[in-house]
């Protein structure tokens, strides 16, 4: 399209982008070989670990035709990366770990297969955190992503977040209109807030797990990450369903989150949970933090202070809970029947041993130790029973607060974004990441992180809006009005390109 | 044999059991892969039943529902809110390194089942509870020198596990328990009962403790009255069960009164050397790290959905049997026709119209001996019940003796066609023309001049010249009336 150069094409908004295909004065083809090529000069950021050109632009090919016939689907011909933890038929799915080898599922997720099926074209499998165990995508077998934004006048690597770190950079840096992840602890929030993009976790049960590589089935949930809230939220309208193929999704109507994202926060009750003002809290997060309820209330917000009396039990909780559902759940990659398998094994435990001990990295037995051990005879009561109480606690303390208030705000990290290998030697520290996304998890309810601003060292900051269960479309509306107030423009230097 | 003796005295024998049994559906438990015996191997595998990644599991209604329906039939409590866990455990032949099945909270709860014994006593065995599990499926190692191979059909196949509390005392007691469990699963449509398809498998728990310690746990529960007690795995028949029970209790008291402590242990019957062999002990056991399956929320029923199932349920082998009775069979004879449930509606049909322990007698000494001799099963009957009908009505009315009734049984087996017709065609019917009866006797007379005269101080030789008549006639002639001429040809007292 003549007057447009390909980098327009890539910083387009999924919305725009949208827009512009139907109107039809890009085709899908154009729109996605500016991505692919994108990708390219961006593969020093090590945001895919699977790329699918080929398949991409057949995918395009068959969109322009449909666009054409006047056939469009709610994303057609929108190129997307896709996490490398939904199952994607005969393209390689690794989540992130030598054990799964080069295991090429011959099935498709639900999430995938309905953008699919709503028109999107696949670009690659993005890089996260070893079956999404981590905050900074260092844990992966396929080595760190770095996150495309530096500190101002710094050359210093920075992680991207994690667990969806591949997805949050690739969105950050241009190389996709928009991308998947999924969310354990904080796996789609933490990593948007560190890049200055949105992710929004949908309440859990909102999407099939179907054909997602499984880390902790009570907390695991799938959702968008995006360069704006609209986008959120015509992303997730795409990836939710009911799905008779997951039993804890749940069938109530997906409602068109777009129309109402204008409707404006008037009368809007904002609950400002006090136990998140934690010891430490860096100066620029809380100023963010109480600028943002300004926003609001200047929008026409009631401000209101809540209470979740359980918030410190949460980490604790929840890295209880977590590893001893993964513990569970990754008993299956054991090198019998595909993956990877370790050479002469000498009897059945060696075979087990070794391919676990060589496959697994150190993050993920840790928490398939620590899962273990919680479960064990004589320790379940002690651990496992009683994360569950708590965990139903903290669910108590929300339906409480959402007695007198709509959505909660919070920020989304402790921080901006770290050096690598600045947390990599201290587990806990790591695990502090969370500290403000994994009630939301053990609650089961909707979050979403914005991008609010920047630290004085010119890195991105996210803001959390907490919402009702299965009430997404207040929660987007909600974060439409701080995006708007946020007026966040900032775009990293694509140093990288160079 | 409730009691060992012993050379230090009498020992109790207690036993409880563990049934699987394969729930009668055509799909798995969680998945939509066939459960049909036989098929070649991991042929019918799912990617859930395979344990691949990102796979969940689906409850199969149907499954649940045969669940249900086994609870009624057991008598026992169903519980509307039930969970599903994860047994955690490693072995190539189990794909996901877990185990669904229930643990604390199990879809049936305490229930009975009543068994009639040869003695004529009946005794009633507590169910504990009935749950819901995945099958394993199945290693072999016998395929290659050096490689062991898998075949997952069987992987994920809903079993039923239905516990017993330790209510059985003797090997005879353990083996009709088995039965009629068997005959009532089948009567419910809820399991085939298959053993040798291994379709079904019980592991039996023995122990033994000194006399009058039975009593003592039924009069206050408590478990200390008991003995230690042996698992025994997977025994796979009736007859198996009686003799790895008989065996592990003399084991048992042999040790015990040898000053030793018998082991709690895990043991396997060996059916060659009919004996049982040690597994593994208690310190070897599995942490098998239950916990509830994040994959799958409680399952809530609804007792109208129950209620509806309940109303649904044929009549059970108890009630059948009590039918029976009251229609004039020996308890003895009842139970054994109720056993299979296609005995019972044999007989049923073969018993409309006549005399209910005519037609039992018919079924018990005609039928079931021929079938036995000839290895065939109840359905595969060459006989239909109607037409053994129409020979039991024959026999009755007179139009036929007992013996040409059972000719005409052999004839009908072997040949086919309508008994009725038979004897028309054949001219079986009974002669009770005194005449042609007379002159029978006569013909007897005359050839036998010595029986006649020992006949006059040795009436019982009168049964001799009775048999001599029939078959001078055929066997068609009415016994009765030949008894009455017989006796007043040869001047013959009456019986007294």
């Amino acid at each position: 399209m003549p007057g447009s150069s390909s980098n327009d094409l890539t910083a387009m908004t999924l919305a725009g982008a949208r827009d512009a295909l139907k109107a039809r004065k890009i085709s899908s083809r154009e729109l996605t070989a500016a991505f692919i090529a994108a990708i390219e000069a961006g593969r020093g950021l090590n945001a895919f670990v699977t790329e699918t050109a080929e398949v991409a632009l057949l995918m395009a090919d068959a969109s322009d035709k449909r666009l054409a016939a006047g056939e469009a689907g709610a994303l057609e011909g929108l190129p997307l990366a896709i996490k490398d933890l939904f199952c994607t038929k005969g393209t390689r799915t690794t989540a992130a770990s030598k054990i799964l080898g080069d295991f090429v599922p011959p099935y498709e997720s639900t999430v995938t297969q309905n953008l699919w099926n709503a028109g999107a074209v696949m670009l690659g499998k993005t890089n996260l955190d070893e079956f999404a165990m981590g905050s900074s995508n260092e844990t992966s077998f396929f080595g760190p992503v770095v996150n495309p934004w530096r500190a101002k006048d710094s050359n210093m690597n920075l992680v991207p977040g994690g667990s969806s770190g591949g997805s949050s950079a690739a969105v950050a840096a241009d190389l996709c209109l928009a991308a998947t992840g999924t969310d354990t602890g904080g796996s789609i929030r933490q990593p948007a807030a560190v890049t200055g993009t949105v992710g929004l976790k949908p309440t859990y049960g909102r999407c099939s797990r179907y054909g997602i590589v499984a880390f902790a089935s009570s907390l695991d949930q799938a959702g968008p990450m995006t360069k704006t809230v609209r986008d959120a939220a015509i992303l997730l309208a795409s990836m939710a369903s009911v799905d008779p193929k997951d039993s804890t999704s749940v069938d109530l109507p997906v409602p068109d989150y777009e129309s109402v994202l204008e409707g404006g926060v008037k009368g809007l009750r904002v609950g400002i949970p006090k136990e998140y003002r934690i010891e430490g809290i860096p100066a620029d997060v809380a100023a963010l933090w109480d600028k943002a309820a300004d926003w609001l209330k200047a929008q026409g917000a009631e401000i209101v202070e809540v209470s979740l009396p359980h918030t410190k039990y949460a980490l604790p909780t929840y890295y209880i809970v977590a590893p001893a559902e993964a513990s569970s759940n990754l008993a299956r990659y054991d090198g019998v029947r595909f993956g990877y398998r370790a050479a002469h094994p000498r009897d059945i435990t060696d075979l087990y041993e070794r391919s676990r001990g060589e496959g697994f990295g150190a993050e993920v037995q840790r928490r398939i130790l620590i899962g273990t051990y919680v479960l064990s005879a004589g320790y379940y009561d002690a651990y496992y029973a009683r994360a569950q109480r708590l965990r139903t606690l903290i669910k108590r303390d929300f339906d409480a607060a959402f007695e007198t208030c709509d959505v909660l705000l919070t920020p989304s990290t402790p921080g901006p974004a770290f050096g690598l290998g600045a947390k990599t030697s201290d587990p806990l520290e790591m695990y502090l990441q969370d500290v403000f996304t994994v009630t939301v998890n053990l609650a089961g309810l909707p979050g979403i992180s914005v991008p609010g601003g920047l630290t004085e060292s010119g890195l991105p900051l996210g803001l959390q809006l907490i919402g009702k269960a299965f009430d997404e479309g207040t929660l987007l509306r909600a974060a439409q009005a701080v995006e708007t107030a946020a007026d966040f423009r900032a775009k990293p230097a694509k140093w990288w390109a160079a | 044999m409730k009691t060992i003796k012993g050379s230090s005295g009498e020992w109790d024998i207690v036993i409880g059991m563990e049934v699987h049994a394969q729930v009668l559906s055509n799909a798995k438990l969680f998945s939509g892969a066939s459960t049909a015996f036989g098929a070649a191997p991991n042929s019918q595998v799912s990617f859930v039943d395979a344990g691949m990644p990102g796979m969940l599991p689906v409850i199969n209604e149907k499954c649940i529902e045969q669940a249900v329906r086994t609870g009624l039939g057991l008598k026992a409590r169903i519980n509307l809110r039930s969970v599903f866990d994860r047994k955690n455990y490693f072995y190539p032949d189990l794909p996901s390194g877990y185990q669904i099945s229930q643990y604390k909270d199990p879809i049936v709860g305490e229930g009975e089942v009543t068994i009639d014994l040869k003695s004529g006593e009946s005794i009633t065995v507590g169910i504990e509870r009935l749950h819901l599990e995945q099958d394993a499926g199945k290693s072999l190692h016998d395929q290659h020198p050096d490689t062991s191979f898998v075949d997952l059909n069987r992987a994920g196949v809903a079993l039923m596990e239905i516990v017993t509390k330790p209510h059985m005392r003797s090997p005879e007691e353990a083996a009709a328990f088995l039965k009629k469990l068997r005959a009532i699963v089948r009567y419910l449509g809820t399991c085939d009962g298959n053993m040798d398809e291994g379709s079904m498998r019980a592991d039996v728990n023995v122990s033994v403790c000194r006399a009058g310690g039975y009593e003592k746990f039924r009069a206050d529960g408590s478990f200390k009255h008991l003995g230690t007690r042996c698992e025994i795995k997977n025994v796979n028949s009736v007859r198996f069960i009686a003799q790895a029970v008989e065996y592990e209790a003399r084991r048992q008291v042999e040790i015990l009164e040898e000053g030793g402590t018998v082991r709690q242990e895990t043991r396997l019957f060996d059916a060659r050397a009919g004996e049982t062999r040690s597994m593994r002990g208690k310190e070897e056991a599995h942490d098998y790290r239950y916990f509830p399956d994040p994959d799958l929320l409680p399952l809530e029923l609804e007792q109208a959905w129950v209620d509806a199932i309940a109303a649904s349920l044929p009549e059970l082998p108890d009630e059948k049997r009590a039918r029976f009775i009251a229609q004039g069979l020996s308890p003895y004879d009842a139970s054994v026709l109720v056993s299979e449930r296609e005995l019972a509606d044999y007989y049923e049909e073969l018993a409309q119209g006549v005399d209910a322990k005519a037609a039992a007698n018919w079924l018990n000494n005609e039928i079931l001996g021929r079938l036995n001799k000839a290895g065939l099963a109840i359905t595969e009957c060459p006989v239909p019940a109607a037409a053994n009908n129409a020979i039991i009505r024959m026999t009755a009315d007179g139009t036929i003796s007992g013996k040409i009734a059972k000719d005409l049984l052999d004839i009908v087996w072997t040949e086919g066609g309508d008994p009725e017709a038979v004897v028309e065609t054949r001219g079986l019917r009974q002669v009770t023309d005194t005449g042609a009866i007379d002159a029978a006797i006569e013909v007897v007379i005359a050839a036998n001049p010595g029986k006649v005269e020992e006949v006059k101080h040795k009436p019982k030789l009168a049964g001799w010249f009775v048999g001599q008549v029939m078959r001078e006639t055929g066997g068609k002639a009415n016994p009765a009336a030949v008894n009455a001429a017989l006796k007043a040809r040869l001047n013959l007292p009456d019986e007294g």
